[in-house]
């Protein structure tokens, strides 16, 4: 297990794994919205959190489409499925290396643009905290639409459309959180709801996960 | 004689065959009555005027898009765990019937809203919902779509709709918390739970009576392309042999 985790952390941060990509995706989307909204502070600070948090969510997608896409080409899924490993953990473990890789990243990237958008200072430690709740159950449910689109030709298309939708009440109570606690409210609410789903996903999704996977094997 | 006997293709398309003209009969004779009988032979409101009619089909409509996703969690539910082929088919002969059902509410409900609230859309918790859904639909017959094997295509499409049914229902309470916030009581729906008592009998009774002829509607389609999605795997199967 622990080797298929480090074994997942260096196909991901050698060169053409996709880190980085995400990052600066995430970089570039977050950059573009003053070019599209214009450069007033006020407007950029109400914004903010959204911004923020929709980047996160679209650069997790980004790489996604890897996640058993190459394994499942040159057969190493059929290996790592005849090993004893059940395949809802392998699925949990490469959703966890997914998440260290492009969503831990997201995390501690996050502030510092936070700040180029004028983000309420108020917000910063719940944005950080959002986003370390959140991303999890984005690489959780990114996972369960990876393994139903692997063997599907042009999947990427596909995939995206079948995990934005399921990514909403993340979005809605990560976004909310920072947003609450930017106008100096009790961000608790939102936040605890976020977290609890992100369990609900983290339990969850890799049994759906496993049984798409099985699917494709057989 | 248990409902199981119909998992049988055979069986349900000569049950199907029989049934088939009759619902279709029987849909057209509550539909369009009720129809006529919503949009000519009942009295304006006498604040909405007469935009309240879209309500004979806004309602029943939208009233079928929820219940046939849910429709559709039951029988993929079937499918996974008792591999019926013809509930596997009837769900996706269900899903573009429940898109278009979703379609029409969404759109009666601008056309709608835009004289009563002033507006064609509101991020509204119920039209957002709405919407969402519409976008489960649409990406469920993506997945169908996408899939050229049938028995994978059927897996994992029920796969994707137990995964949609459970966020959907969180994406539902989601949006509550979210537009709270925002613009609260800036819309009211048409019914609210537990005050339907209030919408006048006159209303009422046409309306209850396109509520089921849709329902019937959605049967007599169902029927139909379920059969043509049987038919249509006979005709790939006799294919691969002939080939």
């Amino acid at each position: 297990m622990i080797a298929l985790l480090i074994r997942e952390l260096r196909l991901a941060l050698r060169s053409g794994g996709g880190a980085g990509l995400g990052l600066g995706f995430f970089l570039i989307v977050v950059m573009l919205v003053p070019f599209g909204v214009g450069p007033n502070q006020q407007t950029l600070g109400l914004i903010a959190p959204g911004i923020l948090w929709i980047g996160a969510l679209l650069a997790s997608l980004l790489s996604l489409d890897r996640l058993f896409q190459t394994d499942s080409e040159d057969g190493t899924l059929d290996i790592l499925a005849l090993s004893p490993m059940p395949l809802e953990q392998l699925v949990a473990v490469k959703a966890f290396a997914h998440w260290l890789t492009t969503g831990l990243p997201l995390v501690i990237m996050a502030p510092v643009l936070g700040l180029t958008l004028n983000l309420p200072e108020s917000a910063y430690i719940w944005l950080i905290a959002s986003l370390a709740a959140g991303t999890p159950a984005l690489s959780f449910i990114g996972a369960a639409g990876a393994a139903i689109t692997v063997g599907v030709k042009r999947g990427g298309l596909l995939l995206s459309l079948l995990v934005l939708p399921l990514y909403i009440p993340t979005l809605i109570f990560g976004a909310k959180a920072t947003s609450l606690a930017a106008d100096g409210l009790d961000p608790m609410p939102a936040f605890t709801l976020m977290a609890g789903l992100t369990l609900f996903t983290i339990a969850l999704t890799p049994f759906a996960a496993a049984k798409a996977l099985r699917t494709h094997l057989t | 004689m248990s409902i199981w006997e119909f998992a049988n293709p055979v069986r349900f398309m000569r049950l199907s065959g029989r049934v088939l003209p009759w619902v279709t009969g029987l849909a057209l004779l509550t539909l369009l009555p009720a129809l006529i009988w919503g949009f000519f032979l009942t009295p304006n409101d006498a604040r909405q005027g007469a935009t309240v009619k879209i309500i004979y089909v806004h309602v029943p409509t939208a009233f079928l898009a929820i219940n046939v996703y849910f429709m559709m969690f039951v029988t993929s539910l079937i499918w996974l765990i008792r591999r019926h082929h013809v509930s596997a088919l009837a769900a996706k002969a269900a899903a573009p019937i429940g898109a278009v059902m979703t379609l029409i509410a969404l759109i009666t409900g601008a056309v709608w809203g835009q004289p009563m609230w002033g507006t064609w859309w509101v991020w509204d918790p119920r039209l957002t919902s709405f919407l969402i859904m519409f976008i489960f639909y649409i990406g469920y017959i993506a997945l169908w779509a996408a899939i050229d094997d049938a028995d994978k295509a059927a897996d994992l499409s029920a796969i994707l709709c137990m995964i949609g049914s459970v966020f959907a229902i969180i994406s539902r309470y989601a949006v509550n918390f979210w537009s709270q916030g925002l613009h609260q009581g800036t819309s009211a729906p048409l019914i609210r739970p537990g005050e339907e008592t209030q919408v006048s009998a006159v209303f009422w009774q046409p309306l209850m009576l396109s509520i089921a002829g849709f329902f019937l509607l959605f049967l007599a389609l169902l029927l139909l392309r379920t059969r043509t999605e049987i038919r249509n795997r006979r005709i790939n199967a006799l294919r691969a042999r002939e080939a």
